[in-house]
């Protein structure tokens, strides 16, 4: 548990530093006519865990999608701090999708191995880091099963060891949990948050559930509901490891109370 | 490494420990079989029985034991026919595959090429074959070719149409993540669209199986007694001709024989293929 500490000091020391990924004025008009995003800022720095919270339709996952660079912004830009230099990481980005977005005819085994695949890693090669990010979401065991002989948040497990196998520094998650029941959401949040601290990556949460966003968030951005800057910022100032004690405080509630409020004004009083 | 996974532990995959199935199930399990065949058994000895009672002759309507002779005593002529018949079905089966799936490919690198050429696979597809065989018998010399291109030009649209819808009902989420990874088009063809496209295209498959079949029959019918054909056809119309009922129906006995064993061949294939993970193929528990 040493490395833990040392991550949460390193990512307390890189909170204050350059950004990793910051969003610039970032405009996203879809080609539809419909405008996602307007003028929106975000910074996100290393190793912190970013929530961006708001209603249905805000234009989070679009601003998670640009960052992930899945289609053009339509203006603004989107500036990469890697080292001093700017840069798109895409081989240090994990994506993670609302739905587990499973191949349906692949095993877990196969699934997992996929991103390493596509980058030409034969089987065996990739076997050790298949191995490696099936262990890290407690899946050892299920590697020959086919995702529909899966339940729901298990689907979601190898989702996300799919995008640990990279062994991303950036973890873009796009409510992820929003699906599953409340049971499996709360193993499966901790679960991620001692993974992030384990590995101290960054990790960019879109979500719609304030309960999420406070238990798991360093720092949580308000989204507008109609396209515009954020609207609001608030750190969550609780050390971690954070486990059932914390769900259950004092603190947990006023920060969900005030990040409740925040969104009430979000979303035009 | 922070050991996760607590509970939601791995179970060993569902088929492991199949329960017996239970008595409703066997029940419908035999049904699903003995139904049919006692209606089948029903029918054939009521038309023994109106043969027998009415006393038809037997170059009007042969009864079932006549016909099952016929098909046992002409086994000589019927069976090389058969072959023949086959064969063109097989290999018209064969080229509409490789056709079709070519195109459907073709269709999805570009949306120009769809539009150009949709239009014309389903004007060869609307035009009924018995209309057009007659000309592609004139303008085609060889009868053999003639005959596949006939049983061609049925079988190769539902593979093409089949094989376009699946390419393109590749999961969305699923072609962003490819493309996060930087996946190549061939890439993304071969481990996502083709993939995606297998149920539509094992659908489209067992379709083009029998309809290649009723293309061939329908080719050896226009290309008649002119033609050199032996095929199945080639033998109902010159046992018509000779009203020789009971070869007739062996004859079209053996054609509906292999429509079906067609069918189950590629619904075997299919469900062999799916079993583990499309909905069509895998087993509701209730």
């Amino acid at each position: 548990m040493t490395d833990t500490l040392a991550a949460s000091d390193a990512a307390l020391a890189a909170r204050a530093g350059t950004p990793l990924v910051r969003m610039q004025k970032v405009d996203k008009i879809y080609p539809n006519g419909v405008q996602a995003l307007r003028r929106f800022d975000l910074a996100v720095g290393e190793h912190e865990f970013v929530s961006l919270l708001g209603p249905s339709g805000c234009g989070k996952s679009t601003a998670l999608r640009l960052i992930a660079g899945l289609g053009p912004v339509s203006a603004g830009r989107i500036v990469w701090h890697e080292a001093g230099r700017a840069a798109r990481p895409r081989d240090d980005i994990g994506f993670v999708f609302q739905e587990p977005t499973l191949m349906p005819w692949a095993t877990v085994w196969n699934n997992v191995w996929l991103p390493l695949r596509l980058e030409g890693v034969g089987k065996a090669a990739a076997a050790p880091r298949v191995a490696a990010a099936l262990a890290m979401v407690g899946l050892n065991g299920t590697e020959r099963a086919y995702p529909r002989e899966l339940s729901g948040g298990m689907k979601m497990r190898v989702s996300i060891a799919r995008a640990l196998v990279t062994e991303p520094r950036v973890l873009l998650m796009d409510e992820p949990f929003a699906a599953l029941d409340e049971i499996t959401r709360f193993r499966l949040n901790d679960d991620l948050l001692r993974l992030w601290q384990a590995h101290s990556w960054t990790v960019l949460f879109v979500t719609h559930s304030v309960y999420e966003s406070v238990y798991l968030s360093n720092r949580i951005v308000v989204m507008a509901a109609s396209p515009g800057p954020a609207v609001g910022e608030i750190r969550i100032d609780v050390p971690y490891p954070r486990g059932e004690t914390f769900r259950t405080s004092q603190p947990y509630n006023e920060y969900c109370r005030a990040v409740s409020a925040r969104l009430h004004d979000a979303m035009g009083g | 490494m922070a050991s996760t996974g607590l509970g939601e532990r791995a179970t060993a995959p569902p088929d492991a420990g199949r329960p017996r199935p239970s008595r409703a199930e066997r029940v419908e399990r035999i049904a699903r079989i003995a139904a049919p065949l006692a209606i089948g058994c029903l029918a054939l000895a009521l038309w023994q029985a109106v043969v027998s009672i009415y006393a038809i002759p037997h170059y009007i309507l042969p009864g079932p034991g006549l016909v099952l002779r016929s098909l046992i005593d002409d086994w000589g002529t019927l069976f090389p026919s058969l072959l023949v018949t086959l064969q063109i079905t097989f290999m018209a089966l064969g080229v509409a595959t490789i056709g079709g799936v070519a195109l459907a490919i073709l269709f999805t690198t570009s949306r120009w090429i769809e539009l150009s050429l949709f239009p014309f696979a389903v004007i060869l597809q609307v035009t009924p074959i018995i209309s057009i065989a007659p000309l592609i018998l004139i303008y085609v010399d060889n009868v053999y070719l003639a005959l596949l291109i006939c049983a061609w030009i049925v079988a190769f649209f539902p593979i093409l149409s089949n094989t376009t819808l699946g390419l393109n009902s590749a999961d969305h989420n699923l072609i962003d993540l490819f493309q996060l990874y930087g996946a190549s088009r061939w890439q993304m063809l071969w481990h996502l669209r083709l993939p995606s496209a297998m149920p539509y295209f094992l659908g489209g498959l067992r379709i083009a199986g029998g309809l290649s079949l009723i293309g061939a029959i329908v080719a050896e019918f226009a290309a008649g007694t002119a033609g050199t054909g032996s095929g199945l056809a080639y033998r109902i119309l010159e046992a018509g001709y000779r009203l020789n009922i009971p070869r007739m129906f062996a004859a079209v006995i053996l054609i509906s024989l292999t429509g079906i064993i067609i069918f189950l061949a590629f619904s075997l294939l299919s469900h062999l293929v799916l079993r583990r993970w499309h909905e069509s193929a895998v087993r509701r528990e209730r």
